[in-house]
């Protein structure tokens, strides 16, 4: 139980990464742009991956009508976000602790993961609603309007994950450092579960 | 008599020219399997990059061209000493102090010499430094924005030809007249010429962090004329080579009476002596007046301040730091090998090209072995210091660069070739025509200790023949070499633009990494910037107007503007508040006197436009932006000069 406690802390540390490294990555590559445009997704801020990236994509996208995007003071997600994490790091390490001193049991670990993963799908659900009304609730005065063959507006979305096609941009979402620390983080705490329940079924029998 | 002397020496001139152009001809075409083997080697692939880059110089263009290396494809031609309305240079308030001169403002010039700047005698790719034949001057560009950044004036000099040389750590700049005038500038008759007037040597000391230019000292020399100059490097470090003409001190019909004597003159000069005499309070100053120019990067705009007085010394005041090498006959070209030992002066009306040792020059110093003296000035003996000839080479000997493997390679004008030929033996190894009279020839870091040498190119003054016709007149050529092997092999013929007498050129990788995209808007400090549209507004101060305009794609903020009257004098100050590499906008308004505006990404520039008529006039972007391009437009309306319509300006709403 100690080495799970131990590896239950320490998953639950990585999450801390997210404070350092960006969440999610979403590059833009087009024929006049041979270094993509990006932008780095971090828990409180949106940043270019170069100095004048986002500027760059905002004027692009001004003649399809997108709005700007967004700072950090312009989304409750980027004030909200860095406390959750905060908070679920923190709760991870306390029930590490008292599992380490014996005081809950392996099962706190996977109530952990638990809360951690439907606040994580709460989150992507958040970010995707995020991206439908980035690249769907357009300027109705845009200069450049493309509809779908059904003749709906086309929308911008960028995919939430993978790669997409818009017009002539070439979009790939994927997640960054921050997010896979956070990935191996969660893992790492379902492993402390595992090798928890694995040490208390060996105490039982 | 001398009018038959004169046109019998041009026949003859122009015959060896023709029988020269006939065999070139015959001997220079290949075709099948070699000729496109040499079009892969100058072929450059979409989306791939030349190897080399090189600086040309523009002549009476006054500007420098950049080109590719092999591809001979032309880059960018960056405005010096001439106005350039494709950019605005020179026409633009903050570009106009740049030609401002002791003659007012000179809104052309004639560039010859491109040399980049080195350190420890290699190139550095910093900056790259041309002279003004015309109305003497020096510029600094920069070689991370290509712009020019400072130009100095040269005073006491006429003809600046015999520039703009570097040293082998950039300590100096030079500047050596081609013309000798009286000094101080006076009212005397011509003809009193000989033994009064003079050619001053100027040494322009560089900053090194800044590059910022000063005319350190000048050596008041004879009243010769001063051609061109090489710095000493390696174990010549320290000297600087001038050759001579007209030795003879004529005025008139020079053709004839400067190629009177049998040899003429390198000036050889211990810089090293005379800026220790400098240093220690040497020299005289004397009153001058000459124009410093210096743009700056953050402001965007250059100021002009006159400098009024300049350090001369005479050298007869400073023993042991001027001397004469006699060097057959009206020598031009003066180089100096990699490693500083070898002079080479060619004598274009010599048979023979000379060179001089730097060694046995010091040793004929050493044992005051002197023929002579010239105004004071020792005159050493031709055979103590000569190192070698090279015999009947061809006809014209113009200028020699070498390719750090112990060759060097000549031009000779007037049988329109390249000789190379071997440091040392002093044998002719092959020889290559051009097409046609060739000038100079630059070999990448040939004018350094280290030498990049796989490419050599000549600038030729002839092309008829080469290209599809184009007038009378066509752009002159270039053609591209291969000397990697034993023999010069011919790649490429390619235009230039102007006429290009000296290039500089070295390997792309450093200077295409500190290349510069943008000017960022945040270190902008123009006086008259607007980094937002919310600084955007236009103020009346009395019968000025300043319009603080930005550009982004695709709009004008304000586009329309409103209060101006006939008789006002309109500052246009646009901003281009794009921060992405290579999206320049223009700026043009119907009536403009001076020229479009051409904005980089982050930059300031102001036009002044003084309208003379009552209407609604129009602006626009003049630079392709975007796809809304045609739209980047406004509307500015200009009332009687008695009217009181107020000033209003707005953008995406209607004036009420
Ligand atoms: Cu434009």
């Amino acid at each position: 139980m100690k080495k799970a406690s131990i590896i239950m802390i320490i998953g639950s540390l990585l999450l801390l990464g997210l404070f350092k490294f960006p969440l999610w990555n979403i590059m833009l590559g087009a024929p006049q742009y041979p270094d993509p445009l990006g932008m780095n997704i971090y828990i409180d801020g949106i940043k270019g991956v170069s100095e004048f990236d986002l500027q760059n994509i905002d004027g692009l996208n001004h003649y399809i009508g997108m709005k700007t995007i967004p700072k950090a003071g312009e989304m409750w997600e980027f004030s909200m976000f860095p406390k959750v994490i905060f908070g679920m790091a923190l709760l991870g390490i306390i029930i590490g602790v008292l599992g380490f001193l014996d005081k809950v049991s392996y099962k706190f670990f996977l109530g952990w993961f638990i809360l951690m993963s439907v606040l994580g799908i709460l989150g992507m659900y958040d970010f995707n609603n995020w991206l439908v009304d980035y690249g769907g609730n357009l300027d109705p005065h845009a200069i450049i309007k493309v509809t779908n063959p059904d003749g709906s507006p086309m929308s911008y979305k960028p995919p939430l994950i993978g790669f997409k096609k818009l017009l002539n941009f070439d979009v790939t979402s994927l997640p960054h450092t921050g997010g896979y620390l956070m990935f191996v983080g969660m893992s790492l705490t379902l492993v402390a579960f595992w090798l928890g329940r694995k040490t208390s079924v060996k105490k039982t029998t | 008599m001398k009018n038959i002397i004169t046109s019998s020496i041009a026949m003859l001139v122009i015959l060896i020219g023709f029988t020269s152009c006939n065999k070139g001809n015959n001997s220079g075409g290949k075709s099948g399997a070699l000729a496109s083997n040499v079009a892969e080697r100058v072929y450059v692939a979409p989306g791939e990059y030349d190897s080399h880059y090189a600086f040309l110089s523009g002549g009476y263009s006054g500007n420098v061209t950049v080109y590719g290396l092999p591809s001979g494809r032309m880059f960018k031609e960056i405005p010096v000493f001439s106005q350039f309305p494709t950019s605005g240079y020179g026409y633009s308030e903050e570009t106009k102090p740049m030609l401002n001169t002791s003659h007012g403002f000179i809104p052309w010039g004639d560039a010859h010499h491109p040399d980049i700047s080195q350190s420890k005698g290699e190139l550095d790719g910093r900056w790259l430094f041309i002279n003004e034949n015309n109305t003497p001057r020096i510029a600094r560009l920069s070689l991370t924005t290509f712009e020019t950044e400072e130009i100095i004036e040269v005073p006491n000099s006429a003809g600046n030809h015999s520039s703009s040389f570097v040293t082998e750590n950039t300590e100096y700049v030079v500047a050596g007249t081609r013309f000798s005038v009286p000094i101080p500038q006076r009212d005397m008759p011509i003809k009193d010429y000989k033994g009064n007037f003079q050619g001053a040597l100027s040494f322009i000391s560089v900053a090194p962090e800044t590059g910022n230019m000063d005319i350190k000292f000048q050596i008041l020399m004879p009243g010769f004329n001063y051609d061109l100059s090489h710095p000493g490097r390696g174990k010549s470090h320290g000297w600087f080579f001038f050759t001579t003409y007209n030795t003879e001190e004529a005025s008139t019909l020079l053709e004839v009476n400067a190629s009177q004597n049998d040899k003429d003159f390198i000036a050889a000069i211990n810089w090293k002596k005379i800026e220790d005499y400098v240093n220690n309070g040497g020299g005289t100053m004397i009153p001058a007046n000459y124009a410093h120019n210096v743009y700056d990067d953050e402001t965007h705009t250059a100021t002009s301040t006159m400098k009024k007085e300049v350090r001369v010394v005479n050298p007869i005041d400073v023993p042991g730091a001027v001397y004469f090498i006699p060097t057959p006959k009206s020598p031009h070209g003066c180089d100096v090998d990699p490693s500083g030992e070898y002079i080479v002066g060619n004598g274009k009306l010599s048979a023979n090209l000379t060179v001089h040792s730097f060694t046995k020059m010091l040793d004929a110093i050493e044992k005051e072995k002197f023929a002579g003296e010239a105004y004071g000035i020792p005159i050493l003996n031709f055979e103590d210091v000569l190192a070698g000839v090279v015999e009947q080479p061809g006809l014209g000997p113009l200028h020699t660069e070498f390719d750090g493997k112990g060759n060097a390679y000549t031009t000779f004008f007037i049988s329109s070739e390249v000789v190379k030929w071997k440091l040392g033996t002093w044998e002719v190894i092959d020889r290559k025509p051009t097409y046609y009279s060739v000038g100079h020839l630059t070999i990448p870091g040939g004018n350094s200790g280290k030498p990049q040498g796989k490419y050599m190119f000549a600038m030729n003054k002839i092309t008829k023949d080469r290209y599809l016709p184009t007038g009378p007149e066509m752009e002159h050529s270039a053609q591209l070499y291969d000397i990697s092997g034993d023999k010069m092999e011919l790649l490429l013929d390619f235009p230039t633009h102007g006429e290009p007498h000296y290039a500089a050129a070295m390997e792309a990788s450093i200077i295409k990494e500190q290349s510069q995209k943008i000017y960022k808007l945040a270190d902008n400090k123009h006086p008259y910037a607007a980094k937002s549209d919310a600084d955007t507004k236009v103020v009346r101060e009395g019968k000025e107007v300043h319009i603080y305009l930005t550009t982004i794609r695709s709009h004008f903020s304000p586009d329309n503007i409103e209060g101006i009257k006939v008789g006002d004098k309109v500052y246009f100050h646009v901003t281009n508040l794009e921060q992405d590499f290579d999206v320049p906008h223009g700026f043009a308004v119907i009536g403009q006197n001076n020229s479009e505006l051409l904005v980089m990404p982050g930059q300031t520039k102001t036009s002044v436009w003084e309208p003379k008529q009552v209407g609604v006039w129009p602006f626009y972007c003049t630079d392709f932006c975007s796809a809304l391009h045609q739209e980047m437009q406004g509307y500015i309306r200009v009332s009687a000069a008695d009217s009181d319509t107020p000033i209003k300006w707005s953008l995406g709403e209607d004036i009420e």
